[in-house]
């Protein structure tokens, strides 16, 4: 009796959760800029499996050698709180704020594009660029460099329309972002 | 470079601390007394003032070419004892049982490449069940690091995820600092192993000391003390209660022996029952009848039930384990549940609790014992009492029981033969074990009464941890008699540390209940694979006497009941390392166990178990 019953379950392991929904979260993560911290911060992720949809790092800080790391991450609420937690117990790790939860803030994207063509997508894609604020900044006879910042979702919009304009290459910086008001993110905790 | 600095600036140092002015003035006050008689010392050298000032006295190691300076400065020093063990891995072990029998960091020495990578399993043993350890790797020089030198291996970087924190020490002026740092993230917050990966020219060249208390470690400073207004209310949850019950765990043992100490205090002064984790045995005297024993897998019927019926669960130090809880959607379903952790992420990570407490459990022990006694609070006596009557129904249930025979030894019976051999023995007990059936048995069977004497690998299980880390405890603790509960496979993964036991005169005892099998594995294929034991049989298992005698312990066998109560009397009087072959039943299985994926109260009993009542639940 208790054999069969055991029988449909045949793992050690108990079966997977149902999921709740998933949203996108930015993380504002000030760290000591020493060798190895970006690695120890990107293993979280992959060895925990959690999602990392845009991350840029640099150092902020001379003086005291801090970097700051802002990352977009999706998952549940319950995996968000989990990501910032298991964060903030690295060792180099000074200070993490989930800017989506803590009021609004503002999110820049750059991205540089290149787009090749004659004659009239050459003037569209001068055109669309004007529509977008997007400059200028290489050109020859048959191509362009543009420069655009905005949030994701714009930077996305322009290169779309691009697509069909001649695009043949985009660099994009991956998302900085910073609260709105008068209160920073502090270092310190 | 072997590891990339983040920045677009490469800074080609590492910059571990800042050192401010006051910490500098500091430096004349407070000179170490130094274990080399030089004004500048030498990398390796270094290494062994640096561990001398952090109250190290051994360090288990096996030497090789990128670490030969720092043997060369262990040679010509006295205060810190090396033990040489027989493989890496090993050392890990023999420096977790180390720690967890003192509460001091165990230190262990590797060279680099094929002694780095033969450590990563200790590493992650000891980052599962968070053992302060801090393990020194050689490393090539620092110009050859990225040429695929001979014994090159990337060792910060395969140690990145089983380790606390890592570091590669690339100039002889960090050197000092690393470690000072080092031990003190090893062992603060939630303790963890830390890597030292140091090349082999950073231990040569001549560099500066400074002492720990010169150095400025307060970039990590994890929270210990805990949040009032949560203990209060945490307090007039627990005092509210109808059918509570405290759920702890290594948490506990990890905090220190005051922090067991104060959790007897509050559960004796609630009357509330207690049960354990596997890593939390021994912090509430087992011997005391609020104890119901082990929770979990294969623990107590009475604990899991109580678990699964509780009105308000207080869990300090455990982190509700998947081999804990069972079934998630279905653990313990009505209960308010408290998590104390000194691990923020611990809280809400398996189970949402209601009430979370970052805090070192000694602390918020401490400070829930105050708020109950200054406001009087005082159980729920005619509810409590309503409770243990449940309880005790539970318990009557016998879930620990078994058939014993005249003719073949029960593992079940060879156990409480030891345990009544091990209570009437005057020397401190210390109980280590390997993995497998044996393990949980041991867990069952054996009585602890104080923390830190049960060294047992929980959540990674390791076989082959056993005999290291009992050979780590018995060089902490000289005259105490040390047994490593063992399985005949789990003992052949580090067996060739008979030979490290046999050098340092250790009187370790290794007690294999020997079945034959895979135990552990067998049980899962009878239950769950039909039978079909596949590879789970051991063929040509050594003759474990012959063995033990070839390396030149002493070695002892029972083969019927009657035999065991001379061999474990003789056992216990070698003063030599013993190799106890003990053939066991090889059909037993180990019970009470929730199958995966299951809840607690679907637990399945022993069929010897006195017969399980519905009418009970
Ligand atoms: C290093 C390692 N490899 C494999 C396993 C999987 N495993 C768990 S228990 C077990 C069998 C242990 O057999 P034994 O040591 O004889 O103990 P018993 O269960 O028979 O008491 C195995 C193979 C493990 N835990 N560790």
């Amino acid at each position: 009796m208790v054999r069969q019953s055991l029988q449909d379950k045949k793992s050690v392991y108990g079966a997977a959760p149902v999921q709740d929904p998933v949203s996108s979260h930015t993380l504002a993560v000030i760290v000591d800029n020493e060798p190895g911290v970006l690695a120890r911060v990107i293993g979280l992720f992959s060895g925990r499996g959690y999602n990392i949809e845009s991350l840029t790092v640099a150092e902020t800080d001379h003086t005291s050698r801090q970097s700051r790391i802002t990352l977009v991450c999706s998952g549940t609420v319950h995996v968000i709180e989990q990501i910032h937690h298991q964060l903030g117990r690295l060792v180099p790790v000074h200070k993490v704020s989930n800017l989506t939860l803590e009021g609004t803030h503002i999110e820049r994207e750059l991205a540089l594009l290149k787009v090749v063509g004659k004659k009239d997508k050459r003037i569209e894609a001068l055109r669309v660029a004007d529509i977008f604020r997007a400059r200028v900044v290489d050109s020859t006879l048959e191509s362009f460099v543009f420069e655009i910042t905005g949030t994701t979702e714009k930077v996305d919009a322009f290169v779309a329309l691009m697509r069909p304009l001649g695009l043949i290459e985009i660099s994009r910086t991956g998302v900085a972002a910073m609260s709105r008001g008068k209160e920073g993110v502090h270092n310190g905790e | 470079m072997a590891t990339k600095n983040m920045s677009t600036k490469a800074q080609p140092k590492m910059q571990l601390v800042k050192t401010t002015p006051q910490v500098k003035a500091k430096t004349a006050k407070s000179k170490p007394v130094m274990v080399f008689d030089k004004k500048t010392l030498t990398g390796a050298e270094i290494v062994i003032q640096a561990l001398v000032d952090n109250g190290v006295d051994t360090i288990f190691g096996y030497p090789g070419g990128a670490v030969l300076p720092i043997y060369d400065a262990i040679f010509q020093q006295k205060k810190v004892r090396h033990v040489l063990v027989r493989h890496e891995q090993a050392a890990l072990h023999a420096a977790e049982g180390y720690a967890r029998s003192t509460g001091k960091v165990g230190c262990a020495l590797v060279t680099s490449g094929p002694g780095a990578t033969n450590a990563v399993t200790g590493l992650t043993d000891a980052l599962l069940d968070s053992i302060p350890v801090v393990c020194f790797s050689g490393q090539v020089p620092t110009f050859l690091i990225g040429t695929d030198a001979f014994q090159e291996a990337d060792t910060t970087g395969i140690t990145r995820q089983c380790t606390k924190q890592n570091y590669l020490v690339k100039d002889v002026k960090d050197l000092a600092k690393t470690v000072h740092e080092a031990f003190h993230v090893a062992k603060s917050g939630r303790p963890g192993p830390v890597v030292i990966d140091l090349p082999k020219d950073v231990q040569f060249a001549p560099g500066p000391y400074q002492s720990p208390e010169d150095t400025d470690i307060s970039r990590y400073q994890p929270r210990t003390m805990p949040d009032l207004s949560k203990i209060e209310a945490a307090v007039e949850l627990i005092a509210g209660a109808k059918k509570p019950i405290f759920y702890t765990g290594g948490g506990v043992i990890n905090a220190g022996p005051e922090a067991a100490k104060l959790l007897a205090e509050f559960v004796q002064m609630t009357g509330y029952p207690l049960t354990s984790t596997l890593m939390g045995l021994g912090a509430y005297p087992m011997s005391d009848t609020q104890h119901l024993g082990m929770l979990g897998m294969h623990g107590t019927f009475e604990a899991n039930w109580a678990m699964h019926d509780c009105d308000v669960m207080v869990n300090i130090g455990a982190r509700f384990d998947d081999r804990v809880t069972g079934r998630l959607d279905a653990f313990s379903p009505n209960s308010k549940k408290i998590h104390i952790d000194i691990d923020p992420s611990s809280i809400n990570k398996n189970v949402r609790v209601d009430l979370g407490i970052v805090a070192d459990s000694t602390e918020a022990l401490r400070a829930m014992i105050a708020v109950w006694k200054k406001r009087k609070y005082k159980a729920n006596a005619p509810a409590l009492k309503q409770w243990w009557a449940q309880i005790e129904k539970w318990r009557s249930v016998k879930c620990l029981s078994y058939k014993n025979s005249q003719t073949i030894i029960k593992p079940q019976y060879a156990l409480e033969r030891l345990q009544s051999a091990l209570s009437k023995d005057k020397r401190e007990v210390f109980i280590s074990t390997e993995v497998g059936q044996h393990q949980m048995w041991a867990a069952q069977f054996l009585k602890f009464d104080q923390p830190n004497h049960w060294m047992t690998s929980g959540g990674l299980g390791t076989m082959g941890y056993g005999l290291p880390a009992a050979i780590g405890v018995q060089m902490a603790h000289p005259d105490a008699l040390v047994v490593d509960v063992a399985g005949d496979a789990s003992i052949l993964m580090n067996i060739q540390e008979l030979s490290t036991a046999v050098q340092y005169r250790l009187p370790v005892k290794v007690f294999i209940l020997n079945n034959q099998w895979m135990g552990m594995v067998k049980q899962w294929q009878e239950l769950l694979h039909g039978e079909r034991y596949s590879n789970s049989y051991t063929e040509s298992l050594p003759d474990f006497v012959k063995l033990a005698e070839a390396y030149g312990g002493v070695g002892l066998r029972a083969q019927t009941p009657d035999d065991l109560d001379r061999v474990i009397k003789e056992m216990m009087k070698t003063d030599r390392v013993t190799l106890v072959d003990i053939c066991v039943d090889q059909k037993e299985n180990c019970f009470p166990m929730i199958p995966s994926g299951k809840a607690h109260n679907e637990m399945i009993l022993s069929p010897d178990a006195e017969k399980f009542d519905k009418t009970l639940v």
